[in-house]
């Protein structure tokens, strides 16, 4: 028996023993000899189906468009802050979109304004905070935390990240086309989508995109039934639904969520397609372009935006909770502590996944929706609050009193849950029509969705890369520059976005390409400028982390221990670096729920350890 | 691989489904997989019937379906709805055989599935003819396109002043009349098309107008989408049944799964054929 042999070799870890003591043989080993699956470098490095070399896939190929997303926001950043100045030195890189004057002075293309604008909401979004999130971190840990060999459909997996990657191909070649991609904003409204001639993004660019966005959601969806499937019928014995980490439950709804949205999502782009390429009428009403009427007739285009925003609403949490669900795992291991109500936690991710498909609407306030339909929705939008506010309120009391290790990974889960309150109130007014009369449309909004989505989620990503990084690579990131990297990005992430709730409360317009016209935002210049300049840091400061990481994939602190957080969960039993099946010899038994920190007198007491004479299970 | 770890070796008879190593709801990750491909593809579905409503019901008129689809094959015309009811016929038998089929593989009896397989393939190929020659009339003898409805309706009573040529009718011709939510087809003659010319009992004269855009477009794109799947379906069927007459499912034991699977796909497809019949043909 080879699986039994391998541990006798190494017995120096009492994980180990404990697993062969109490976990129970799957033979696992005797159907793989070796590793029929990982063979060699195309089936290792590329076509892998191991969860772990997906959730690393889905990881660097994420990082790589929040780069590209990052880079753009700085060209329109500059474009804002910096009207006067020329950016003809952009001319090399941006070519066209870049006219330089008899002067020599550069000035960006307005239609190109909107481009960037749209392919950074649309990258950041779904490729960055949706596929990168979610694709990577429930990839890694599904599996390990629930104490499975792999996914149920290994296969499925495999194609769901090839999808993912097609779909970011066909993205980075719109950026290419003479016409520029599309431009009409990452909600991809009608007319502007559904007329090849609104715009000059609108025709090759949008065609494009809806292809992109297609095979996005077939990569969704595959990877979608995979999480569900994966935690509902691969627990390992004693893994009942109460003894799951929060990260699992929390990836678990968001599948659900993922599972349910996109399918409509995808309708609402099958009809698009129709009316961009074969004339019907589904979105598009009597239209003059040029003093001539088209031949639509009809259609409505509020229609799209119903079947955009259920998806996009549920959407913000697909992107939010896997965050939630890292950050709540991340604070409970380094503040040393049980996290505070857990089944609160659980049944708030319930009530944010039922009540997030409830209230799509309340991005339509504006849209010419009947104002009694307004009530229902603003009555479910403030609802959510309230499970919101139970959560928040469950972090801080789970880093009450707590032995915290502030490190770069609890800082930013620390970072997450302040930006998450920021955020979450100024949700509140939004989310009341009658504020949302004065307020849509403005840099209020924009400061909203940014702090509560994007740089929210964004902490819960980078505490999450930090915290599990050993598990990836099983080397360590560089403290110092984390913790550089966390102040600087607080710092610099409320330096832009606060000042924009005030240019919001003016009433100053958001995708405006230039303010000069108008006497009354002139003199916000000055913070356009801060704002700008703090992006410009930020920006730096992520490209800090970015060479950390690489950096550290060859030249890091090397892991020594197995469970160097000392954290109870299953993930942290595998050797090192887990080979495929991620347990050399028997799966183990949990015996225990996640969170038995500080408990009779021991830090931590894993997942695997049966309960000692005596020992009553944790009531939580 | 997956199946490996679902193996259950332990004896512990106190365990319940949710306790961990074990399937909480009996089904396997494939049939669990297969049921969660469903429901979002039911939510595409529903998608599609809900735009189909908030179009339908902003239109001022809608086309008469006990009008529209009144031609059977063989030149037969005012047969109300009796084609779509022999294609839902068909296709509705093709989900009994296909019960058949997985009936006869828990009972591993090969030849069983295969045949019962065959005729739920070609129960699907039937209807897959009949939608091809429901879209050939419509697009071909009765000018439907995505883009052109020539299907109206009539809000008044009243009488055609043309005929269907558009012609006058000549001096003591008996004219046609109308009732008011009587439905009409607008005909091409030589390639033009024909607005006969009507006046309602109020008085008023008007000529026949194309009925609104949206039936044509949602119309093939809905019974477009639906027939894809059964489309899809039939040609995993065929690959299954390949597979089974091959004997790749018996060596592994259970029950014919693979059959089972394909026919919750195939009873999902059925079953939203009968919303795509109940909104295009009943109401």
């Amino acid at each position: 028996m080879e699986s039994t042999d391998k541990t006798i070799i190494a017995p120096a870890y009492e994980e180990d023993v404990l697993i062969e003591e109490l976990g129970y043989d799957d033979h696992f080993h005797d159907h793989h000899h070796g590793d029929k699956y990982q063979s060699n470098f195309v089936t290792t490095y590329i076509f892998s189906q191991d969860h772990k070399m997906i959730a690393k896939q889905f990881l660097i190929t994420g990082m790589f468009w929040a780069l590209i997303g990052g880079l753009m926001s700085l060209v329109f950043r500059l474009q804002l802050g910096f009207p006067e100045e020329s950016m003809a030195w952009l001319k090399p890189v941006l070519g066209k979109w870049i006219s330089i004057s008899e002067a020599g002075v550069g000035t960006l293309a307005p239609e190109f304004y909107y481009a960037l604008v749209t392919m950074h909401g649309t990258i950041i979004v779904f490729f960055v905070l949706t596929a990168g999130l979610s694709g990577t971190f429930s990839n890694l840990l599904i599996p390990l935390q629930v104490g499975a060999r792999d996914m149920a459909s290994p296969f499925l997996n495999m194609l769901s990240y090839w999808f993912f990657f097609l779909a970011g191909v066909i993205m980075f070649l719109s950026l290419f086309l003479s016409t520029g991609p599309f431009s009409g904003g990452w909600t991809a409204y009608p007319p502007l989508s559904a007329l090849p001639q609104a715009s000059s993004g609108s025709g090759a660019g949008m065609t494009l995109w809806t292809i992109s966005l297609v095979f996005f959601v077939v990569s969704v969806l595959l990877g979608g039934v995979n999480y569900i499937t994966t935690v509902l019928n691969l627990r390992t014995k004693g893994m009942t639904m109460w003894r799951l980490p929060l990260t699992i439950w929390a990836f678990f709804v968001t599948a659900i969520l993922g599972l349910l949205s996109f399918p409509v999502l995808f309708s609402g782009f099958l009809l698009l397609i129709f009316d961009r390429e074969l004339g019907t009428s589904f979105y598009l009403n009597e239209i003059f372009v040029g003093g001539q009427a088209l031949e639509y007739a009809g259609g409505s285009p509020v229609l799209y935006q119903h079947l955009f925003w259920f998806l996009g609403h549920p959407e913000v949490y697909i992107i939010i909770l896997p965050a939630m669900g890292i950050v709540s795992e991340v604070l409970s291991v380094h503040a040393r502590k049980p996290i505070f109500g857990y089944k609160a936690m659980v049944y708030s991710i319930l009530a944010i996944g039922f009540l997030s498909f409830i209230v799509w609407a309340h991005h339509m306030f504006m849209s010419g929706v009947n104002p009694f339909i307004s009530n229902f929705f603003v009555i479910f939008t403030l609802i959510i609050a309230v499970p919101s506010a139970v959560k928040v309120f469950n972090w801080i009391s789970t880093l009450y009193g707590g032995n915290i290790r502030f490190n770069a990974a609890s800082l930013f889960g620390i970072g997450f849950v302040s930006m998450f309150i920021s955020g979450g109130l100024t949700g509140i007014f939004l989310g009341n029509s009658a504020i949302d009369i004065v307020m849509h449309d403005t840099y209020f909004v924009v400061a909203h969705f940014h702090i509560v989505m994007g740089v929210a989620a964004m902490f819960g990503m980078f505490a999450g890369i930090y915290h599990w990084y050993p598990k990836m690579f099983g080397r360590f990131m560089n403290d110092t520059l984390g913790r550089i990297h966390f102040w600087g990005t607080i710092i610099g992430a409320y330096a832009i976005f606060w000042p924009m709730h005030y240019l919001g409360m003016a009433g100053v317009p958001r995708r405006y390409y230039s303010f000069d016209s108008f006497e009354t935002f002139r003199h916000f210049g000055t913070m356009n400028q801060f704002i700008t300049i703090a992006a410009i840091i930020v920006f730096a400061l992520q490209v800090l982390f970015v060479i950390n990481f690489f950096y550290s994939i060859w030249y890091g602190k090397k892991q020594k221990t197995r469970n160097p957080w000392g954290a109870t969960t299953l993930e942290w039993t595998t050797p090192i670096r887990p080979g495929h099946g991620n347990w050399e010899g028997k799966i183990p038994t949990v015996q225990r729920w996640a969170y038995d920190y500080g408990k009779d007198g021991k830090e931590f007491i894993p997942q695997i350890l049966p309960p000692q004479e005596g020992e009553s299970e944790e009531v939580h | 691989m997956a199946t490996d770890t679902v193996i259950d070796h332990n004896v512990d008879s106190n365990q319940d489904a949710w306790s961990g190593g074990t399937q909480p709801f009996k089904a396997s990750y494939g049939k669990l997989m297969m049921w969660y491909f469903l429901l979002s593809d039911a939510f595409t579905f529903a998608g599609f019937l809900i735009a189909y409503g908030a179009l339908r019901f902003s239109m001022p008129t809608w086309p008469v379906p006990d009008f529209v689809f009144s031609t059977f094959p063989g030149g037969i015309t005012g047969a109300p709805l009796i084609f779509v009811t022999v294609m839902t016929f068909v296709l509705i038998l093709s989900s009994v055989t296909m019960v058949r089929a997985v009936q006869e593989g828990h009972r591993e009896n090969k030849n069983g599935v295969v045949l019962w397989m065959l005729l739920t393939v070609i129960g699907g190929l039937a209807f897959l003819g009949c939608q091809a020659w429901e879209w050939t009339n419509l697009i071909a003898e009765e000018h439907m396109s995505v883009t052109t409805n020539p299907f109206g309706t009539h809000t008044e009573s009243g009488v055609y002043l043309t005929d269907s040529h558009g012609h006058a009718y000549e001096a003591g011709a008996e004219k046609e009349t109308f009732e008011a939510g009587d439905g009409y087809l607008i005909h091409k003659h030589e390639g033009d098309w024909v607005f006969r010319e009507f006046q309602t009992a109020g008085g008023t004269v008007g000529q026949q107008e194309f009925g609104p855009k949206q039936f044509g477009a949602l119309f093939f794109f809905i019974t477009g989408f639906h027939g894809f799947h059964v489309f899809s379906g039939v040609m995993f069927l065929l690959i299954i049944l390949i597979n089974v007459a091959g004997g790749v499912y018996v060596k592994r034991k259970n029950g014919y799964e693979m059959v089972e699977k394909i026919g919750l796909y195939w009873h999902f497809v059925d079953l939203v054929w009968v919303f795509v019949f109940l909104v295009f043909y009943l109401l």
